[in-house]
């Protein structure tokens, strides 16, 4: 049956209202509509699914109360996903106003003008900066400021420590070394220490490969920031220590392929005596298993070190859009988050150590092991030298392949750091 | 093709032909169908063809995005991309991972759906069995990565069997085996992907008429034979289709190779895809990122082609 001209009319009139509709879909703006004189600041960060039930949204409350005419709308997501958002919306130059940042982001955004220069921020409104614990720089000006730290010690599994006939937690090299070979040769399948490799997520060589160069007051940089790894005694003894657990078969199996959450399992479950990790994982474990007698130290450092222990972290750390319309309204919530209380109330929440250095938080009075981390923490020396540098996750991926060669065997630990020089340097 | 159903096409053709000339008449409704089309070609054109001539573009530039001021380069990412070791190791791997677990899709999946359309094994076991060989198709590529993680982990269940068998002794690092880790991801991706082949390849027996069957045993031909020259020779377009398909899609397969092995170790397991979203979201060099994916784009037109001509044939 043919169609009459009217019909086809009457349909292609829907068919294009459908069109429209279906693009109008794909636009749009998450924004609210804000009233006269009202400002809406988009907060994007990993934080909230990571924090207990509505701690943050409470803080941002207490925000919104105390500055009457800001709203917050906080857009919250996995780690992995908020990095990706933040690299879309800085090549789309839409990032939002405040953003929740990683140390190893921050160069290739500052590079690109995503986020906004603090210094400059912080001096027209006239901030005094002397309560902030660290702030991370390029060249001489601050983008990015610690909110929380999360310390990485070393956790020793006490029982399995005692099981192998080891009375003091290792605090020097040798005394690991020892440690590890008599909590593998207990048995039952148990290794002595977890190191995980894995390319999908490399940060384990920020955290259990160089953590053991900074412990000992080492460098992998020049005093310039640029790559020092060939030649560099303290990095080629770091390396040649763990090769040697490696090659003494203490180290847990798997670890070309071994992420975080398989370290933190395998010890957990009583599989792995020693690891390096996050203090956030305390809560992990020990609902995981409520059992395990457990300790944390500093990492062990060389014989005959007496320096400051440089002690790994990973902060949740806060910028500000550089294309924002707000940045008087955006720093006024760094500000807020920045303060001695509100800090200290969000470190309580995360279980991790405040960015203003006279925040207390009240967890490290009520539990001895985050009153043990809190002095590790105070007494060392936080140590990442991989936050602010360029495409920091790359630098450790191409470590990794190196190492991962080293620990097959296939070079020597000279041609290794000849070959991560190599690599590091093209990216500088 | 019968010759009934040879001569039903021509006519269709032709009352097709007969309702164009009479659109002809009225031009207003000669647009009816690209009416229809519209709303289909719009989310096209701005869902795939911008982004594809986006990604071109980006692919010719020396930095996109992460840079305001970008400038044309030319061919300088490909020559970059094409000579990189990394590339070609990926390459390889790719080209490996892919034959292997295309081949073995196939003889799997033609292999259950034979033990399936099998008359010698009764209706209740084809039905359980159905039901358990579908299932790795159930799951989804985050699932069945967790799942081999676990399983193939060092302390994981498969060490335990092989171990109680006397297979292999103590913790076999499977993932994390240089020699073992690109077999390893490859046997990982048969087991989630044979059901799609099986599945397939069923109906196509299923459509295969029984008088042929018949008439091959009057003639004395043996099951072997029959397979042969009956099964195979009819099975033939639907296997080719499945075939070229399921190379497409296994030479773009990402999230099993990110969430198992990450490429790794020592890049035994880097395909173009983990390759690629290296470059764009690790090192944030979206440039070469865009040359490498228009490498992978222009392979898989090539063998799009071959798909497409196969179904041409077929029609």
């Amino acid at each position: 049956m043919l169609m009459r001209r009217r019909e086809f009319g009457r349909m292609t009139a829907v068919m294009a209202t459908m069109a429209a509709m279906g693009l109008a879909g794909c636009g749009g703006s998450g924004t609210e509509g804000s009233g006269a004189g009202e400002v809406t600041l988009e907060f994007t960060q990993w934080w909230e699914p990571e924090l207990p039930d509505g701690s943050l949204r409470a803080l941002m409350d207490e925000f919104e109360s105390a500055n009457p005419g800001i709203k917050v709308e906080l857009l919250s997501g996995p780690y992995a996903s908020t990095k990706e958002q933040l690299v879309a919306g800085a090549a789309a130059q839409t990032m939002p106003d405040v953003v929740g940042l990683d140390g190893a982001w921050v160069s290739d955004f500052a590079k690109q003008g995503a986020i906004a220069d603090l210094t400059a921020l912080m001096s027209e409104q006239g901030y005094d900066d002397s309560e902030l614990a660290s702030q991370i720089q390029i060249d001489g000006a601050t983008y990015m400021i610690p909110v929380v730290n999360f310390v990485y010690p070393m956790f020793t599994n006490m029982d399995l420590l005692e099981r192998a006939g080891v009375s003091a937690v290792p605090s020097t090299r040798e005394e690991f070394e020892a440690a590890a070979k008599a909590i593998a040769a207990v048995g039952d399948d148990i290794s002595g220490w977890a190191l995980p490799l894995s390319l999908e997520a490399p940060n384990g060589i920020q955290n259990d490969v160089m953590s053991w160069v900074w412990a000992s007051g080492g460098s992998m940089l020049t005093e310039d920031g640029k790559p020092n790894l060939k030649g560099n005694a303290d990095v080629k003894s770091a390396c040649e220590f763990i090769k040697g657990l490696w090659d003494s078969g203490v180290v847990s199996p798997g670890a070309f392929t071994m992420k975080e959450q398989d370290k933190v399992e395998d010890f957990t479950n009583a599989r792995v005596g020693m690891m390096i990790d996050s203090l956030a994982h305390v809560n992990t474990i020990r609902e995981g298993n409520p059992d395990l007698d457990f300790g944390i130290s500093a990492l062990p450092a060389v014989d005959g070190y007496d320096g400051e222990r440089g002690m790994p972290y990973a902060s949740w750390g806060i910028g500000v859009s550089g294309t924002t319309e707000h940045p008087e309204q955006a720093w006024k919530l760094v500000e807020f988050l920045m303060g001695a209380d509100v800090n200290a109330t969000l470190a309580d929440a995360a279980k991790a150590f405040p960015g203003n250095s006279t925040a207390t938080p009240d967890y490290v009075e009520s539990d001895a092991l985050f009153a043990q981390a809190f002095e590790i923490w105070s007494s060392g020396t936080p140590a990442n030298e991989f936050t602010g540098l360029p495409v920091s996750e790359t630098l450790m991926r191409e470590f990794d392949e190196q190492f991962q060669t080293y620990l097959s065997g296939d070079v020597d630990v000279d041609a290794m750091l000849t070959n991560a020089q190599q690599a590091w340097d093209e990216e500088f | 093709m019968t010759p009934t159903h040879v001569a039903l096409t021509r006519s269709v053709r032709r009352a097709g032909r007969g309702r164009a000339q009479s659109f002809g008449r009225h031009p207003a409704q000669a647009l009816v169908p690209y009416a229809y089309l519209f709303p289909t070609l719009v989310l096209l054109l701005v869902l795939m063809v911008v982004p594809i001539v986006m990604v071109i573009g980006y692919s010719l530039m020396d930095a996109v995005i992460t840079t305001r001021e970008s400038q044309f380069i030319g061919l300088d990412n490909y020559v970059e991309i094409l000579a990189s070791g990394k590339f070609l190791t990926a390459l390889a791997n790719t080209f490996w991972f892919v034959s292997v677990s295309v081949v073995a899709h196939m003889l799997l999946g033609l292999g259950f759906a034979m033990l399936l359309n099998s008359e010698a094994v009764s209706a209740v076991t084809r039905t359980v069995f159905r039901t358990l060989f579908v299932l790795p198709w159930l799951l989804t590529v985050a699932i069945i990565a967790i799942l081999w993680r676990l399983l193939l982990n060092p302390n994981g269940v498969i060490n335990a069997i092989l171990s109680a068998l006397g297979v292999v002794s103590g913790q076999h690092e499977w993932l994390a085996d240089p020699n073992m880790a690109l077999a390893a991801v490859t046997f990982i991706n048969i087991w989630a992907g044979y059901p799609f082949f099986m599945i397939s390849i069923l109906a196509g027996l299923q459509g295969i008429p029984r008088d042929l069957y018949e008439a091959a045993e009057v003639d004395g031909a043996g099951a072997i034979r029959r397979f042969w020259s009956i099964t195979l020779p009819q099975l033939r377009p639907i296997i080719i289709s499945m075939a070229l398909l399921d190379i497409i899609w296994t030479s773009q397969q990402f999230a099993l190779i990110w969430m198992t092995t990450g490429g790794g170790p020592l890049n035994r397991t880097e395909m173009l895809s983990t390759f690629t979203y290296k470059l764009a979201f690790s090192d944030y060099d979206f440039a070469a990122a865009s040359a490498s994916a228009v490498i992978v784009l222009i392979l898989s037109m090539i063998l799009a082609y071959f798909y497409v001509r196969s179904q041409q044939a077929r029609d």
